[in-house]
């Protein structure tokens, strides 16, 4: 199901300088071209030289600028809409929160399923880390952080330990033990070292790797056992927001939204940013891989979410409507990608259906901003978390 | 001091260019096919999703059955 076949990496001598490596399959001008990375740094530099002047340089950016536009104006000869009309609508959705978790003493700001489909933790500004059993509304642990303000929070696809961060500039691992009297908080282990808040973490594929992203605008791949930086993401030039790992167990990408209004695809081996898209008219608050791992969506202080293919490099959808005018702060697809919830400042959730591009529902029940809104593993229920300090889950 | 901001001026520079370069060789599909792709994915995976379908009370954990035994 989720076949990430984007950056497909092939071995083999390289047409450039003949030695055998890892090549990038690029295109130029429609003519397969396999160059091993460092050909590929130096025909991007081609013509860099000493010389160069600024502005000459900002002209071909601009003018780089518009091949790309054109370049990707050329395939679009249709809307996703357009191919969807004669699809079925999405039926009555009968969505209702099921249950409301209460305990929190401040705005909840993250929230993050366990892989049981069962256990959720919540982090919030009063600096407490709870981890609930979402069937029973039992709190399982409470761990309390050393700074407020703890946005980022993260279940270990074990289930074994939680990352969080935030203010501290920090995010740290907490091994959850099921000694109920264990001090969890004594076992903290800081991974992360940013320079500026961390504004989201989550693990790779295993408890061993965490990825962050931070107010520096830069994310970063640590190992949790040494605690030292993998490899660092270097090119938002303002705050980096949010970010989501590709679904399939093998992906190697990532992708990343921040203040500059930018979401972009990163290749976490290279470190390099391999796409990017700008057409958000404010922050990106929140992106998300689409189940396939072949698009993402994109929540923004501009109103709008957006629907992105990678594989088209181009923005396929906007979810939009003029009665809609408060940023939407998260987003998160159903298992089959049909209906997107994005959480939304004027305390609603919206539900979309992704391929019409139109809203199906909307869901009331919050007292103050959604901040976090994610699918269950399973898929058979999300929870909102939200600024009135509670967290509902639907169903 | 204005020789190293004009420097790394001329460094963000080519990086912006260098980067650039690096995007307008990224390999695309038309929007027909990815969109295509898209709804495929949608249409064979919808029966699974049980928030689009809706699960009976019995199967979903969240929905407790119109009966509640307190024992």
């Amino acid at each position: 199901m989720c076949d990430q076949t984007f950056v497909a990496i092939t071995f083999g001598p390289c047409d450039n300088c003949a030695k055998t490596k890892p090549l990038m399959n690029i295109y130029l001008n429609n003519e397969v071209i396999n160059y091993c990375s460092l050909c590929v740094e130096l025909m991007a530099c081609q013509g860099l030289e000493k010389g160069e002047t600024v502005a000459k340089l900002k002209k071909e950016t601009e003018a780089l600028k518009v091949k790309l536009e054109v370049e990707r104006n050329k395939l679009h000869d249709t809307e996703l809409h357009k191919l969807a009309e004669k699809v079925e609508a999405v039926g009555q959705l009968n969505i209702r929160a099921r249950r409301v978790l209460k305990g929190h003493a401040n705005k909840v700001l993250c929230m993050d399923w366990c892989t049981d489909k069962r256990r959720l933790v919540s982090s919030s500004q009063d600096g407490k880390l709870i981890v609930w059993d979402a069937f029973t509304t039992n709190k399982e642990h409470a761990v309390s952080m050393p700074s407020t303000w703890v946005m980022a929070c993260a279940y270990s696809p074990s289930g074994c330990a939680v990352a969080a961060g935030g203010l501290d500039n920090k995010c740290s691992v907490y091994p959850l033990s099921l000694d109920k009297n264990e001090n969890l908080a004594a076992k903290r282990k800081p991974v992360a070292m940013h320079t500026n808040y961390v504004s989201h973490c989550t693990f790779t594929n295993s408890d061993l790797q965490v990825l962050t992203s931070s107010g520096d605008g830069t994310c970063a791949l640590w190992d949790v056992e040494s605690a030292q930086l993998l490899q660092s993401f270097h090119s938002h030039t303002a705050d980096v927001l949010s970010l989501d790992m590709g679904p399939s167990e093998t992906s190697n990408t990532f992708v990343s939204g921040g203040c500059d209004k930018k979401a972009k695809l990163w290749d976490m081996r290279s470190g390099q940013n391999v796409q990017s898209f700008e057409t958000h008219e404010s922050d990106v608050n929140c992106v998300k891989f689409y189940p396939n791992g072949d698009a993402f969506a994109t929540a923004s202080d501009d109103a709008t979410c957006r629907f992105f293919d990678l594989r088209a490099d181009r923005e396929v959808a906007v979810f939009s409507k003029d009665s809609v005018m408060f940023g939407a702060s998260s987003v998160d697809f159903s298992l089959s990608g049909r209906l997107l919830f994005a959480g939304y400042n004027d305390y609603t959730i919206n539900i979309w259906d992704v391929l019409k591009a139109e809203r199906v529902s909307i869901l009331f029940g919050h007292d103050n901003r959604v901040s976090t809104v994610r699918v269950s593993p399973d898929g058979s229920a999300f929870c909102s978390a939200s600024w009135d300090n509670t967290l509902r889950v639907w169903a | 001091m204005s020789n190293n901001s004009a420097n790394s001026n001329l460094v963000t520079a080519q990086k912006a260019v260098k980067q650039l370069r690096l995007e307008a060789s990224v390999r695309r599909i038309k929007v027909s096919q990815a969109a295509a792709d898209l709804k495929t994915f949608c249409l064979q995976n919808a029966h699974k999703d049980p928030l689009l379908m809706g699960v009976p009370s019995s199967d979903n954990p969240f929905r407790p059955p119109k009966s509640c035994a307190l024992f």
